[in-house]
Protein backbone atom coordinates (compact mmCIF):
# COMPACT_ATOMS: atom_id res chain seq x y z
CA UNK A 1 0.00 0.00 0.00
CA UNK A 2 1.61 3.24 -1.15
CA UNK A 3 0.41 6.44 -2.12
CA UNK A 4 1.92 9.39 -3.34
CA UNK A 5 0.60 13.12 -3.72
CA UNK A 6 1.05 16.72 -2.39
CA UNK A 7 1.18 17.29 1.50
CA UNK A 8 -1.55 19.20 2.47
CA UNK A 9 -0.46 20.93 6.43
CA UNK A 10 -2.17 21.52 9.00
CA UNK A 11 -1.93 21.78 13.03
CA UNK A 12 -3.27 20.35 16.29
CA UNK A 13 -6.70 19.31 17.27
CA UNK A 14 -8.09 19.79 13.33
CA UNK A 15 -11.82 18.97 14.84
CA UNK A 16 -14.77 17.53 12.60
CA UNK A 17 -16.60 20.73 12.55
CA UNK A 18 -13.67 22.35 10.10
CA UNK A 19 -13.30 19.26 8.12
CA UNK A 20 -16.99 18.78 7.70
CA UNK A 21 -19.36 21.85 9.16
CA UNK A 22 -22.70 20.34 10.60
CA UNK A 23 -25.03 22.58 7.99
CA UNK A 24 -23.81 20.15 5.05
CA UNK A 25 -24.52 16.91 7.12
CA UNK A 26 -27.91 17.06 5.29
CA UNK A 27 -26.52 15.80 2.12
CA UNK A 28 -25.37 12.15 2.03
CA UNK A 29 -23.97 12.34 -1.35
CA UNK A 30 -19.77 11.73 -1.56
CA UNK A 31 -19.17 14.16 -4.42
CA UNK A 32 -20.65 17.17 -2.84
CA UNK A 33 -19.52 16.39 0.58
CA UNK A 34 -15.71 16.53 -0.78
CA UNK A 35 -16.43 19.85 -2.09
CA UNK A 36 -17.08 21.26 1.22
CA UNK A 37 -13.65 19.20 2.72
CA UNK A 38 -11.77 21.10 5.41
CA UNK A 39 -13.99 24.30 4.05
CA UNK A 40 -13.43 25.23 8.14
CA UNK A 41 -9.52 25.70 7.54
CA UNK A 42 -8.88 26.06 3.92
CA UNK A 43 -10.41 27.88 0.91
CA UNK A 44 -8.49 26.56 -1.79
CA UNK A 45 -7.94 22.59 -0.18
CA UNK A 46 -10.97 21.18 -1.44
CA UNK A 47 -11.03 22.85 -5.28
CA UNK A 48 -7.21 22.06 -5.46
CA UNK A 49 -6.68 18.61 -3.46
CA UNK A 50 -5.90 15.76 -5.86
CA UNK A 51 -6.16 11.80 -5.38
CA UNK A 52 -3.49 10.39 -3.93
CA UNK A 53 -2.58 14.00 -2.16
CA UNK A 54 -1.87 13.06 1.86
CA UNK A 55 -2.95 15.73 4.69
CA UNK A 56 -0.03 15.76 7.37
CA UNK A 57 -1.05 17.30 11.07
CA UNK A 58 0.01 17.74 14.78
CA UNK A 59 -2.01 15.77 17.34
CA UNK A 60 -5.34 14.79 17.96
CA UNK A 61 -6.60 14.76 14.68
CA UNK A 62 -10.55 14.44 13.74
CA UNK A 63 -11.25 15.47 17.09
CA UNK A 64 -15.49 16.52 17.75
CA UNK A 65 -17.91 14.31 16.51
CA UNK A 66 -18.44 11.27 15.57
CA UNK A 67 -19.79 12.41 11.90
CA UNK A 68 -18.82 9.35 9.57
CA UNK A 69 -19.06 12.41 6.47
CA UNK A 70 -15.51 13.66 7.70
CA UNK A 71 -13.68 10.51 6.22
CA UNK A 72 -16.46 10.52 3.39
CA UNK A 73 -15.74 14.13 2.78
CA UNK A 74 -11.43 13.11 3.14
CA UNK A 75 -11.56 10.02 1.04
CA UNK A 76 -14.08 11.34 -1.74
CA UNK A 77 -11.69 14.54 -2.28
CA UNK A 78 -8.97 12.27 -3.10
CA UNK A 79 -6.89 12.00 0.19
CA UNK A 80 -4.53 8.55 0.21
CA UNK A 81 -3.54 8.70 3.80
CA UNK A 82 -3.85 10.81 6.93
CA UNK A 83 -0.05 11.39 8.67
CA UNK A 84 -0.48 12.66 12.11
CA UNK A 85 1.30 12.58 15.55
CA UNK A 86 -2.24 11.51 17.08
CA UNK A 87 -5.52 11.11 16.10
CA UNK A 88 -9.12 11.58 17.99
CA UNK A 89 -10.22 7.88 18.46
CA UNK A 90 -13.62 7.76 16.49
CA UNK A 91 -12.36 9.42 13.61
CA UNK A 92 -9.16 7.07 13.86
CA UNK A 93 -11.86 4.06 13.56
CA UNK A 94 -13.96 5.55 10.89
CA UNK A 95 -11.08 5.84 8.51
CA UNK A 96 -10.12 2.25 9.35
CA UNK A 97 -13.67 1.28 8.78
CA UNK A 98 -13.93 3.12 5.37
CA UNK A 99 -10.54 1.46 4.23
CA UNK A 100 -8.78 5.20 4.91
CA UNK A 101 -5.07 4.57 6.09
CA UNK A 102 -4.73 6.63 8.96
CA UNK A 103 -1.04 6.46 10.45
CA UNK A 104 0.81 7.99 13.51
CA UNK A 105 3.91 9.65 12.39
CA UNK A 106 6.05 11.50 15.66
CA UNK A 107 7.57 13.51 13.53
CA UNK A 108 5.87 14.05 9.63
CA UNK A 109 4.67 17.13 10.87
CA UNK A 110 7.81 18.96 11.35
CA UNK A 111 9.68 17.77 8.64
CA UNK A 112 7.03 18.21 5.71
CA UNK A 113 6.16 21.54 4.44
CA UNK A 114 2.28 22.44 2.98
CA UNK A 115 3.13 21.85 -0.90
CA UNK A 116 5.92 19.30 -0.53
CA UNK A 117 5.52 16.21 -2.56
CA UNK A 118 5.59 13.06 -0.94
CA UNK A 119 5.12 9.40 -1.06
CA UNK A 120 3.62 7.04 2.25
CA UNK A 121 4.72 3.82 2.28
CA UNK A 122 3.35 1.64 5.18
CA UNK A 123 4.75 -1.64 4.37
CA UNK A 124 8.02 -0.24 5.01
CA UNK A 125 6.28 2.51 7.85
CA UNK A 126 7.66 5.97 6.29
CA UNK A 127 6.34 9.17 5.01
CA UNK A 128 9.12 10.40 1.92
CA UNK A 129 9.48 13.52 0.10
CA UNK A 130 9.89 12.88 -3.52
CA UNK A 131 13.35 14.03 -3.50
CA UNK A 132 14.44 11.85 -0.60
CA UNK A 133 15.24 14.73 1.00
CA UNK A 134 12.59 14.03 3.87
CA UNK A 135 11.81 11.09 5.59
CA UNK A 136 9.83 10.05 8.48
CA UNK A 137 9.07 6.95 10.02
CA UNK A 138 5.22 5.73 10.41
CA UNK A 139 4.22 3.74 14.04
CA UNK A 140 3.45 0.28 12.99
CA UNK A 141 -0.55 -0.77 12.49
CA UNK A 142 -2.00 -2.82 15.21
CA UNK A 143 -2.40 -6.29 13.36
CA UNK A 144 -6.19 -5.98 13.89
CA UNK A 145 -6.38 -2.47 12.15
CA UNK A 146 -4.22 -3.57 9.27
CA UNK A 147 -6.83 -6.54 8.68
CA UNK A 148 -9.32 -4.21 8.23
CA UNK A 149 -7.22 -1.90 5.95
CA UNK A 150 -5.83 -4.62 3.93
CA UNK A 151 -9.71 -5.43 3.17
CA UNK A 152 -10.44 -1.90 2.32
CA UNK A 153 -12.83 -1.40 4.87
CA UNK A 154 -14.81 -3.23 7.63
CA UNK A 155 -17.79 -3.81 5.12
CA UNK A 156 -15.33 -6.08 3.34
CA UNK A 157 -13.91 -7.53 6.37
CA UNK A 158 -16.23 -8.58 7.70
CA UNK A 159 -18.94 -9.46 4.83
CA UNK A 160 -16.23 -12.29 4.74
CA UNK A 161 -17.19 -13.35 8.15
CA UNK A 162 -19.81 -12.97 7.66
CA UNK A 163 -20.49 -15.16 4.95
CA UNK A 164 -18.39 -18.04 6.52
CA UNK A 165 -21.36 -17.93 9.29
CA UNK A 166 -19.58 -16.11 12.00
CA UNK B 1 -2.71 -8.98 40.30
CA UNK B 2 -4.15 -5.61 40.80
CA UNK B 3 -8.05 -5.17 41.27
CA UNK B 4 -9.84 -3.74 37.98
CA UNK B 5 -11.54 -0.43 37.30
CA UNK B 6 -15.24 0.13 36.20
CA UNK B 7 -13.97 -0.15 32.41
CA UNK B 8 -12.23 -3.19 32.78
CA UNK B 9 -15.17 -5.07 34.64
CA UNK B 10 -17.75 -3.90 32.17
CA UNK B 11 -15.48 -4.44 28.74
CA UNK B 12 -14.41 -7.62 30.12
CA UNK B 13 -17.71 -8.99 30.96
CA UNK B 14 -19.22 -8.00 27.84
CA UNK B 15 -15.80 -10.02 26.26
CA UNK B 16 -16.41 -12.56 28.11
CA UNK B 17 -12.87 -12.92 29.90
CA UNK B 18 -11.25 -11.64 32.85
CA UNK B 19 -8.25 -10.58 31.00
CA UNK B 20 -9.80 -7.62 29.63
CA UNK B 21 -7.24 -5.32 31.27
CA UNK B 22 -6.10 -1.81 30.04
CA UNK B 23 -4.08 -2.01 26.88
CA UNK B 24 -5.98 -5.56 25.98
CA UNK B 25 -7.58 -5.50 22.70
CA UNK B 26 -11.00 -7.59 22.96
CA UNK B 27 -13.68 -8.57 20.81
CA UNK B 28 -16.91 -7.14 23.07
CA UNK B 29 -20.37 -7.62 22.97
CA UNK B 30 -22.37 -4.42 23.61
CA UNK B 31 -25.60 -4.26 25.34
CA UNK B 32 -27.15 -1.08 23.42
CA UNK B 33 -26.82 0.14 20.07
CA UNK B 34 -28.13 3.88 19.64
CA UNK B 35 -28.00 5.88 16.57
CA UNK B 36 -29.64 8.65 15.33
CA UNK B 37 -30.24 10.40 12.05
CA UNK B 38 -27.10 8.67 11.24
CA UNK B 39 -29.12 5.76 10.80
CA UNK B 40 -29.50 6.16 7.23
CA UNK B 41 -25.51 5.41 6.96
CA UNK B 42 -25.41 2.64 9.48
CA UNK B 43 -28.51 0.83 7.29
CA UNK B 44 -26.77 1.75 4.34
CA UNK B 45 -23.68 -0.02 5.29
CA UNK B 46 -25.72 -2.90 7.18
CA UNK B 47 -27.24 -4.03 3.63
CA UNK B 48 -24.38 -4.13 1.88
CA UNK B 49 -22.59 -6.65 4.57
CA UNK B 50 -24.93 -8.89 3.31
CA UNK B 51 -26.26 -10.24 6.94
CA UNK B 52 -30.06 -11.28 7.05
CA UNK B 53 -31.28 -9.65 10.12
CA UNK B 54 -29.29 -8.43 13.19
CA UNK B 55 -27.77 -9.98 16.24
CA UNK B 56 -30.02 -8.76 18.43
CA UNK B 57 -32.49 -6.53 16.96
CA UNK B 58 -33.64 -5.92 20.79
CA UNK B 59 -30.17 -4.26 21.57
CA UNK B 60 -31.13 -1.49 18.97
CA UNK B 61 -32.45 2.21 19.59
CA UNK B 62 -32.62 4.30 16.92
CA UNK B 63 -33.33 8.31 18.19
CA UNK B 64 -34.24 10.64 15.77
CA UNK B 65 -32.89 14.65 16.76
CA UNK B 66 -30.39 16.16 14.78
CA UNK B 67 -32.13 17.53 12.33
CA UNK B 68 -36.09 17.25 13.85
CA UNK B 69 -38.73 18.18 12.60
CA UNK B 70 -36.38 17.82 9.09
CA UNK B 71 -34.70 20.99 7.49
CA UNK B 72 -34.56 19.71 4.07
CA UNK B 73 -35.83 17.56 1.81
CA UNK B 74 -33.24 14.82 2.08
CA UNK B 75 -33.26 14.92 5.37
CA UNK B 76 -37.20 14.21 5.31
CA UNK B 77 -36.63 11.23 3.04
CA UNK B 78 -33.61 10.05 5.35
CA UNK B 79 -36.13 9.89 8.10
CA UNK B 80 -38.94 8.22 6.14
CA UNK B 81 -36.40 5.69 5.28
CA UNK B 82 -35.10 4.83 8.70
CA UNK B 83 -38.79 4.61 9.70
CA UNK B 84 -39.25 2.10 6.89
CA UNK B 85 -35.62 0.44 8.10
CA UNK B 86 -37.43 0.30 11.69
CA UNK B 87 -40.50 -2.13 10.62
CA UNK B 88 -38.65 -3.82 8.66
CA UNK B 89 -36.66 -4.92 11.04
CA UNK B 90 -38.49 -5.18 13.69
CA UNK B 91 -36.84 -2.23 16.07
CA UNK B 92 -38.91 -1.48 18.95
CA UNK B 93 -36.77 1.17 20.78
CA UNK B 94 -37.59 3.65 18.03
CA UNK B 95 -38.20 7.30 19.27
CA UNK B 96 -39.40 9.84 16.07
CA UNK B 97 -38.68 13.32 16.07
CA UNK B 98 -39.97 15.40 18.79
CA UNK B 99 -39.20 12.64 21.57
CA UNK B 100 -35.68 14.42 22.45
CA UNK B 101 -32.03 13.69 22.40
CA UNK B 102 -30.49 10.45 22.14
CA UNK B 103 -28.56 10.56 25.31
CA UNK B 104 -31.58 11.89 27.05
CA UNK B 105 -33.79 9.45 25.71
CA UNK B 106 -30.97 6.67 26.75
CA UNK B 107 -31.27 7.26 30.50
CA UNK B 108 -34.59 8.75 30.28
CA UNK B 109 -36.38 5.79 29.17
CA UNK B 110 -34.05 3.17 31.40
CA UNK B 111 -32.59 1.84 28.66
CA UNK B 112 -29.17 2.67 29.63
CA UNK B 113 -28.31 1.05 32.80
CA UNK B 114 -25.73 0.56 35.47
CA UNK B 115 -22.70 -2.44 33.93
CA UNK B 116 -23.69 -2.13 30.63
CA UNK B 117 -21.67 -1.62 27.25
CA UNK B 118 -22.83 0.86 25.29
CA UNK B 119 -22.01 2.21 21.86
CA UNK B 120 -23.64 5.16 19.59
CA UNK B 121 -22.79 6.90 16.62
CA UNK B 122 -22.32 10.42 18.49
CA UNK B 123 -19.11 11.85 20.54
CA UNK B 124 -21.23 12.67 23.37
CA UNK B 125 -22.44 8.85 23.97
CA UNK B 126 -20.21 9.13 26.83
CA UNK B 127 -22.91 10.75 28.82
CA UNK B 128 -24.41 7.70 29.67
CA UNK B 129 -22.11 6.91 32.17
CA UNK B 130 -23.95 8.94 34.34
CA UNK B 131 -25.45 5.82 35.31
CA UNK B 132 -22.47 3.14 35.73
CA UNK B 133 -22.62 2.10 32.13
CA UNK B 134 -19.45 2.54 29.91
CA UNK B 135 -20.54 4.05 26.78
CA UNK B 136 -18.38 5.24 24.12
CA UNK B 137 -18.89 6.61 20.36
CA UNK B 138 -18.33 4.77 16.97
CA UNK B 139 -19.25 5.47 13.77
CA UNK B 140 -22.28 4.70 11.18
CA UNK B 141 -19.84 1.69 9.24
CA UNK B 142 -19.31 0.26 12.37
CA UNK B 143 -22.15 0.40 13.73
CA UNK B 144 -23.67 -1.54 11.31
CA UNK B 145 -21.13 -4.42 11.70
CA UNK B 146 -22.35 -4.16 15.40
CA UNK B 147 -25.68 -4.76 14.39
CA UNK B 148 -24.93 -7.48 11.88
CA UNK B 149 -21.92 -9.46 13.79
CA UNK B 150 -23.09 -8.23 17.40
CA UNK B 151 -19.63 -7.25 18.68
CA UNK B 152 -16.67 -5.00 17.55
CA UNK B 153 -13.13 -4.58 18.60
CA UNK B 154 -12.01 -2.52 21.82
CA UNK B 155 -8.68 -1.27 23.49
CA UNK B 156 -9.64 -1.53 27.36
CA UNK B 157 -8.54 1.78 28.11
CA UNK B 158 -6.58 3.58 31.34
CA UNK B 159 -8.58 5.45 33.27
CA UNK B 160 -8.33 8.45 34.82
CA UNK B 161 -9.55 8.95 38.51
CA UNK B 162 -11.04 12.76 39.08
CA UNK B 163 -12.12 12.72 42.63
CA UNK B 164 -14.98 15.77 43.41
CA UNK B 165 -14.17 17.41 46.65
CA UNK B 166 -16.48 20.04 48.75
CA UNK B 167 -19.31 21.52 47.35
CA UNK B 168 -20.35 24.12 44.85
CA UNK B 169 -20.92 27.30 45.67
CA UNK B 170 -24.46 29.36 44.89
CA UNK B 171 -24.62 29.89 41.02
CA UNK B 172 -22.44 27.14 40.42
CA UNK B 173 -23.32 24.07 38.28
CA UNK B 174 -21.71 21.31 36.65
CA UNK B 175 -20.98 22.19 33.76
CA UNK B 176 -18.81 25.01 35.49
CA UNK B 177 -17.02 22.15 36.49
CA UNK B 178 -16.78 20.52 33.80
CA UNK B 179 -15.35 23.84 32.09
CA UNK B 180 -12.68 24.04 34.75
CA UNK B 181 -11.59 20.81 34.15
CA UNK B 182 -11.44 21.13 30.16
CA UNK B 183 -9.21 24.61 30.87
CA UNK B 184 -7.14 22.68 33.51
CA UNK B 185 -6.09 19.63 31.52
CA UNK B 186 -7.12 20.49 27.79
CA UNK B 187 -9.02 18.43 24.58
CA UNK B 188 -6.85 15.24 24.53
CA UNK B 189 -5.80 14.75 27.89
CA UNK B 190 -7.97 11.69 28.13
CA UNK B 191 -7.75 10.76 24.85
CA UNK B 192 -8.21 6.80 24.45
CA UNK B 193 -8.89 6.89 28.19
CA UNK B 194 -11.71 6.67 30.58
CA UNK B 195 -12.50 9.39 33.28
CA UNK B 196 -14.26 8.06 36.48
CA UNK B 197 -15.84 10.36 38.65
CA UNK B 198 -16.25 10.30 42.45
CA UNK B 199 -15.95 12.16 45.63
CA UNK B 200 -18.58 13.34 47.89
CA UNK B 201 -19.69 16.13 45.99
CA UNK B 202 -21.09 13.33 43.94
CA UNK B 203 -24.10 13.35 46.55
CA UNK B 204 -25.18 16.97 45.87
CA UNK B 205 -25.91 16.52 42.43
CA UNK B 206 -28.37 13.94 40.63
CA UNK B 207 -27.96 11.58 37.24
CA UNK B 208 -28.85 15.15 35.61
CA UNK B 209 -25.61 16.64 36.65
CA UNK B 210 -23.45 13.56 36.87
CA UNK B 211 -24.43 13.44 32.82
CA UNK B 212 -23.23 16.66 32.35
CA UNK B 213 -20.25 15.71 33.86
CA UNK B 214 -19.98 12.54 31.66
CA UNK B 215 -21.30 14.36 28.30
CA UNK B 216 -18.41 16.94 28.69
CA UNK B 217 -15.82 14.13 29.20
CA UNK B 218 -15.90 14.24 25.36
CA UNK B 219 -14.23 17.51 24.92
CA UNK B 220 -11.12 15.83 27.28
CA UNK B 221 -10.91 13.51 24.72
CA UNK B 222 -12.10 10.74 26.70
CA UNK B 223 -13.29 6.92 25.20
CA UNK B 224 -16.32 6.92 28.40
CA UNK B 225 -16.45 8.74 31.07
CA UNK B 226 -18.13 6.60 34.50
CA UNK B 227 -19.95 7.93 37.72
CA UNK B 228 -20.31 4.52 38.89
CA UNK B 229 -24.01 3.54 40.41
CA UNK B 230 -24.34 4.65 44.36
CA UNK B 231 -27.40 5.39 46.60
CA UNK B 232 -28.23 8.59 44.58
CA UNK B 233 -28.85 6.09 41.58
CA UNK B 234 -30.95 3.60 43.44
CA UNK B 235 -32.96 6.55 44.60
CA UNK B 236 -33.44 7.56 41.07
CA UNK B 237 -34.04 4.23 39.39
CA UNK B 238 -34.28 1.55 42.19
CA UNK B 239 -35.95 -0.98 39.78
CA UNK B 240 -32.71 -0.68 37.52
CA UNK B 241 -30.25 -0.75 40.54
CA UNK B 242 -28.33 -3.67 40.36
CA UNK B 243 -29.77 -4.81 37.28
CA UNK B 244 -28.50 -8.00 35.93
CA UNK B 245 -25.85 -7.84 38.65
CA UNK B 246 -23.20 -6.51 36.69
CA UNK B 247 -20.02 -5.19 38.76
CA UNK B 248 -20.47 -0.80 38.53
CA UNK B 249 -17.83 0.00 41.18
CA UNK B 250 -13.79 0.01 40.77
CA UNK B 251 -12.01 -2.11 43.07
CA UNK B 252 -10.51 -0.55 46.10
CA UNK B 253 -6.81 -1.71 44.98
CA UNK B 254 -7.70 -0.70 40.74
CA UNK B 255 -4.59 0.92 39.17
CA UNK B 256 -5.70 4.56 37.86
CA UNK B 257 -3.05 5.97 35.30
CA UNK B 258 -3.37 9.44 36.88
CA UNK B 259 -5.61 10.82 39.75
CA UNK B 260 -6.36 14.06 40.95
CA UNK B 261 -8.29 16.04 42.92
CA UNK B 262 -10.92 18.84 41.98
CA UNK B 263 -11.93 21.38 44.94
CA UNK B 264 -15.52 22.24 43.82
CA UNK B 265 -16.44 25.20 46.18
CA UNK B 266 -13.13 26.49 44.26
CA UNK B 267 -15.20 27.31 40.90
CA UNK B 268 -16.67 29.87 40.23
CA UNK B 269 -19.42 30.26 37.12
CA UNK B 270 -16.97 29.39 34.37
CA UNK B 271 -17.26 30.22 30.55
CA UNK B 272 -15.09 29.15 27.69
CA UNK B 273 -14.84 31.36 24.43
CA UNK B 274 -14.29 30.76 20.58
CA UNK B 275 -13.14 28.69 19.40
CA UNK B 276 -12.29 25.87 21.49
CA UNK B 277 -13.65 24.61 24.85
CA UNK B 278 -10.37 24.71 26.76
CA UNK B 279 -9.90 28.53 26.29
CA UNK B 280 -12.57 28.21 29.43
CA UNK B 281 -11.99 30.44 32.37
CA UNK B 282 -13.74 32.48 35.51
CA UNK B 283 -17.03 34.69 33.97
CA UNK B 284 -15.26 38.07 35.50
CA UNK B 285 -12.98 37.27 32.52
CA UNK B 286 -15.34 37.21 29.19
CA UNK B 287 -17.93 40.20 31.20
CA UNK B 288 -19.23 42.69 29.01
CA UNK B 289 -19.35 40.69 25.59
CA UNK B 290 -22.08 41.29 23.46
CA UNK B 291 -24.35 38.74 22.25
CA UNK B 292 -26.81 38.71 19.59
CA UNK B 293 -28.14 35.15 20.63
CA UNK B 294 -28.50 32.68 23.89
CA UNK B 295 -29.01 29.39 23.74
CA UNK B 296 -30.48 26.80 26.59
CA UNK B 297 -30.61 23.42 25.63
CA UNK B 298 -28.59 20.13 23.90
CA UNK B 299 -27.75 16.77 25.47
CA UNK B 300 -25.21 18.86 27.76
CA UNK B 301 -28.04 21.05 29.29
CA UNK B 302 -31.74 21.07 28.08
CA UNK B 303 -32.90 18.77 31.24
CA UNK B 304 -35.33 19.59 33.69
CA UNK B 305 -33.07 21.19 36.26
CA UNK B 306 -31.03 23.82 33.49
CA UNK B 307 -34.81 25.18 32.43
CA UNK B 308 -35.58 25.52 36.31
CA UNK B 309 -32.05 27.61 36.57
CA UNK B 310 -32.54 29.47 33.89
CA UNK B 311 -36.43 30.39 34.93
CA UNK B 312 -35.29 31.33 38.15
CA UNK B 313 -33.19 33.79 36.51
CA UNK B 314 -35.46 34.90 34.22
CA UNK B 315 -38.52 35.28 36.38
CA UNK B 316 -39.55 38.70 36.36
CA UNK B 317 -37.10 40.02 33.82
CA UNK B 318 -37.01 40.74 30.42
CA UNK B 319 -34.36 39.35 27.63
CA UNK B 320 -32.63 42.58 26.34
CA UNK B 321 -33.79 43.86 22.96
CA UNK B 322 -31.79 42.77 19.76
CA UNK B 323 -31.09 39.35 22.02
CA UNK B 324 -32.88 35.98 20.78
CA UNK B 325 -33.28 33.72 23.84
CA UNK B 326 -34.03 30.19 22.52
CA UNK B 327 -34.92 27.75 24.48
CA UNK B 328 -35.02 24.07 23.52
CA UNK B 329 -35.75 21.20 25.69
CA UNK B 330 -33.61 17.92 25.52
CA UNK B 331 -37.18 15.80 25.87
CA UNK B 332 -40.73 15.60 25.32
CA UNK B 333 -40.39 14.51 29.28
CA UNK B 334 -38.40 17.56 30.15
CA UNK B 335 -41.02 19.97 28.03
CA UNK B 336 -43.99 18.36 29.65
CA UNK B 337 -42.61 18.67 33.25
CA UNK B 338 -41.26 22.06 32.41
CA UNK B 339 -44.82 23.21 31.68
CA UNK B 340 -46.82 21.82 34.35
CA UNK B 341 -44.02 23.65 36.71
CA UNK B 342 -44.83 27.08 35.25
CA UNK B 343 -41.03 27.05 33.68
CA UNK B 344 -41.74 27.46 30.24
CA UNK B 345 -44.33 30.46 30.88
CA UNK B 346 -41.68 31.95 32.71
CA UNK B 347 -39.24 31.87 29.69
CA UNK B 348 -41.61 32.65 27.21
CA UNK B 349 -42.81 35.52 29.47
CA UNK B 350 -39.26 36.93 29.71
CA UNK B 351 -39.27 36.68 25.85
CA UNK B 352 -37.97 33.27 25.23
CA UNK B 353 -38.64 31.00 21.64
CA UNK B 354 -39.09 27.33 22.63
CA UNK B 355 -37.92 25.19 19.91
CA UNK B 356 -39.23 21.31 19.21
CA UNK B 357 -37.39 18.80 21.60
CA UNK B 358 -34.34 17.66 20.20
CA UNK B 359 -30.35 18.81 18.90
CA UNK B 360 -31.66 22.61 18.39
CA UNK B 361 -29.19 24.63 16.22
CA UNK B 362 -26.00 23.01 18.68
CA UNK B 363 -24.35 21.26 15.31
CA UNK B 364 -25.55 24.21 12.95
CA UNK B 365 -28.25 22.66 10.77
CA UNK B 366 -31.41 24.36 12.12
CA UNK B 367 -33.27 26.06 14.31
CA UNK B 368 -31.06 29.11 15.02
CA UNK B 369 -28.00 28.89 12.99
CA UNK B 370 -25.42 32.03 13.14
CA UNK B 371 -24.81 34.78 10.81
CA UNK B 372 -21.55 36.41 10.11
CA UNK B 373 -20.37 38.49 12.96
CA UNK B 374 -23.03 36.77 15.07
CA UNK B 375 -22.40 36.22 18.69
CA UNK B 376 -23.85 33.08 20.65
CA UNK B 377 -23.71 32.24 23.73
CA UNK B 378 -24.60 28.33 24.70
CA UNK B 379 -25.46 26.05 27.07
CA UNK B 380 -24.08 22.97 24.80
CA UNK B 381 -20.50 21.80 24.67
CA UNK B 382 -18.55 22.79 21.06
CA UNK B 383 -17.53 26.08 20.60
CA UNK B 384 -15.48 25.34 17.46
CA UNK B 385 -15.33 27.62 14.50
CA UNK B 386 -18.35 27.76 12.19
CA UNK B 387 -19.99 24.85 14.15
CA UNK B 388 -23.24 26.96 14.68
CA UNK B 389 -23.18 28.48 11.37
CA UNK B 390 -20.87 31.40 9.61
CA UNK B 391 -17.58 30.81 9.65
CA UNK B 392 -17.60 34.11 11.34
CA UNK B 393 -19.74 33.98 13.93
CA UNK B 394 -18.68 33.06 17.40
CA UNK B 395 -19.89 30.98 19.97
CA UNK B 396 -19.32 31.03 23.88
CA UNK B 397 -20.20 28.05 26.50
CA UNK B 398 -21.66 28.43 29.94
CA UNK B 399 -23.85 27.46 32.32
CA UNK B 400 -27.16 27.59 31.42
CA UNK B 401 -27.80 30.10 34.48
CA UNK B 402 -25.35 32.11 32.95
CA UNK B 403 -26.74 31.96 29.50
CA UNK B 404 -29.82 33.30 30.98
CA UNK B 405 -28.16 36.18 33.00
CA UNK B 406 -26.81 36.91 29.98
CA UNK B 407 -29.87 37.05 27.41
CA UNK B 408 -31.14 39.52 30.23
CA UNK B 409 -28.40 42.26 29.67
CA UNK B 410 -27.20 41.34 26.41
CA UNK B 411 -24.00 40.86 27.31
CA UNK B 412 -21.67 37.87 29.33
CA UNK B 413 -22.81 38.12 32.81
CA UNK B 414 -22.22 36.65 35.91
CA UNK B 415 -25.29 35.06 36.90
CA UNK B 416 -24.46 35.31 40.86
CA UNK B 417 -26.11 38.77 40.78
CA UNK B 418 -29.40 37.20 39.15
CA UNK B 419 -29.62 33.84 40.62
CA UNK B 420 -30.62 34.90 44.56
CA UNK B 421 -32.40 31.84 45.06
CA UNK B 422 -30.78 28.75 46.66
CA UNK B 423 -31.30 25.43 43.93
Amino acid sequence: MTSSGRVWKFGDDVNTDLIIPGRYLSSYDAAHLAKHAMEGLSGSFAKDVRPGDVIVAGTHFGCGSSREQAVIALKSAGVSAVVAKSFARIFYRNAVNLGLPVLVSADASENFEDGDMAAVDIPSLKIASADGSKVSVIEGVPEHVRAILESGGLVPHLRARIEKGR
Amino acid sequence: MTGRTVAEKIIGRAAGTADARAGAVVEAYPDLLMSHENTYLVSKAFSELGAKKPYDVDRIAIVLDHRTPANTVETAAAHSNIRALVRDLGIKHFYDVGEGICHQILVEEHLAKPGQLIVGTDSHTSTAGAVGAFATGIGATEMAGVWATGYLWLKVPETIRVHLKGHLEKAVFPKDVSLHLAAKLGPSAAEYKCIEFDGIFLFDISISGRMVLCNMATELGAKAAVVPADSTFSTWSPEHCGLNGHACKSDPDARFIESFDVDAEKIPPMVSGPHRVELAGPVDKFEGIKIDQAFIGTCTNGRLEDLIAASWVLKGNKVAPGVRLLVCPASRSVLSTAMEMGVIQTIVAAGGTILPPGCGPCLGAHGGVLGPGEVCISSGNRNFRGRMGSQDSEIYIASPATVASSAITGRVTDPRGWLTVDL
